[in-house]
């Protein structure tokens, strides 16, 4: 459990699943901090001062160090707080949790942005891209409640971006990218994690979500040629 | 039982470098299997089915892909001999921080060097420029990225270095006068025993790199 002496602050944006997995994280481990709302469409000295390398939001501050990049920032806390362990103790189940969690976001996340920004032919190709990857996530959740295994873990809090930034979003985009008939582990595990306390209170509450959505999709379409 | 460890990789790879050096650094023997990335082995497609690439480590039959990923399964595998991560957790973030730096930024900088012509060759050199000034401030007077110790973060670059006179030739620069605390590093480095044993000459690298412009219809 946290110190009673620490101080920890949080850079975030409330609709941002990067910045949602370190509120899951700290929840967690039952750690309290203070949430600072970022505008990310007009950057504050204070975030750029904290990461003046990528200028991103999430910033951990603790006891005044601050940390950068959601996935470090979750190895973080992880090794700062050692209750309520996210990542598994084997070194080999380790690796592979990093290694999904790096592909939800390098692979995953990267491609099924591009979906936004396409029209007709090239946006079924990207489509299908996504799908192709997600197949992965599939195959990995064959007899396992949670991409973590047993229990509700790093790679789960990492792919909360699928659960609830991709699969939100393609209603509003109106392409069903993870279909629930190809994609029925995923769909299983959604409702496993929507079972999970700290989830329901950490991910963005769906109708302001999906307004949101909304209004960033329309600002997009009305910037595209 | 003893370890069996199988690297699969491909000798100018600044990732399979790392890797190499990883396990030098831990005084593991590992049978090392060179790979062609134009014609991928049946090996390399069934141990890496997401991206197909190397490096691949297999320890005991078992894979790990991603080489960042490998200094680490290393590092917690094998702790006692020469730690690579640094044991305080904001030091490790750091260090962490670093490394992906280098994955997401350095490389797809060098990649245009190599791999481009004309106007994005010179946004990926002067791009390269400036993220080597960036980590030559995170150095400042340090002997290693970690401080005394020679670590994550000094793995996760060096093999960068073997490069350097090929981006030099390519885009007509000179890293050293821009970049001179961050050269005396590298060469420091490359005196390390587990450095100097896997890092391949530059003039190697130099004159494989036309080959590889001309396989990637560039030349």
């Amino acid at each position: 459990m946290a110190e009673r002496s620490d101080e920890v602050k949080l850079l975030g944006m409330w609709a941002s699943p990067f910045s949602r997995r370190i509120e899951i994280a700290l929840t967690l481990k039952g750690v309290p901090y203070d949430f600072s709302e970022q505008d990310i469409t007009n950057k504050s000295p204070l975030l750029l001062q904290l990461n003046p390398v990528h200028k991103m939001i999430p910033v951990l501050v603790h006891n005044g160090k601050p940390i950068s990049e959601s996935l470090v920032i979750l190895e973080y806390i992880d090794d700062t707080w050692q209750n309520n362990p996210i990542l598994p103790q084997d070194p080999y189940e380790r690796a592979m949790a990093r290694f999904w969690a790096k592909f939800v976001d390098e692979q995953i996340c990267v491609t099924a942005m591009k979906v936004v920004g396409k029209i007709g032919e090239e946006r079924e190709a990207v489509v299908e891209a996504t799908r192709d990857l997600l197949m992965f996530l599939e195959k990995e959740l064959v007899q396992k409640d949670f991409l973590g295994g047993e229990s509700f873990g790093f790679v789960d809090i990492v792919a909360t971006l699928v659960a609830f930034w991709l699969m939100r979003t393609e209603e509003i985009v109106g392409v069903k990218v993870v279909p629930v008939e190809k994609f029925p582990k995923i769909h299983r595990w959604v409702k496993n994690l929507m079972e999970i306390n700290v989830i329901k209170k950490c991910i963005p509450p769906e109708d302001e979500h999906l307004s949101y959505i909304r209004a960033r999709m329309e600002k997009l379409k009305f910037k595209a040629p | 039982m003893a370890d069996e460890v199988i690297l699969l990789d491909f000798w100018p790879s600044m990732f399979g470098m790392r890797t190499r050096i990883a396990l030098e650094e831990k005084n593991i023997k590992f049978d090392y299997r060179e790979q062609d990335l134009f014609n991928k082995s049946s090996i390399l497609l069934e141990m890496n089915p997401v991206h197909k690439k190397i490096p691949v480590l297999i320890h005991n039959g078992k894979p790990v892909c991603e080489s960042l990923i490998q200094i680490e399964y290393i590092d917690e595998t094998w702790p006692t001999k020469n730690p690579l991560l640094p044991s305080d957790p904001y030091q490790r973030a750091q260090a962490r921080f670093w490394g992906d730096f280098i994955d997401k930024k350095v490389y797809s900088a060098t990649r245009l060097i190599w791999g481009a012509k004309g106007e994005e060759q010179e946004e990926g050199k002067k791009e390269f420029i400036e993220l080597l000034k960036t980590l030559e401030s995170e150095l400042g007077d340090k002997i290693y990225f970690g401080g005394e110790t020679f670590g994550y973060v000094d793995i996760a670059l060096i093999g960068f270095y073997s490069w350097f006179e090929a981006y030099e030739k390519l885009g007509n620069f000179s890293i050293e006068p821009e970049c001179p605390k961050l050269s005396a590093w590298a060469k420091r480095c490359a005196q390390r025993e587990s450095v100097a044993k896997f890092l391949p000459a530059s003039d190697k690298v130099t004159k494989f790199v036309p080959e590889l412009r001309k396989k990637i219809g560039l030349e």
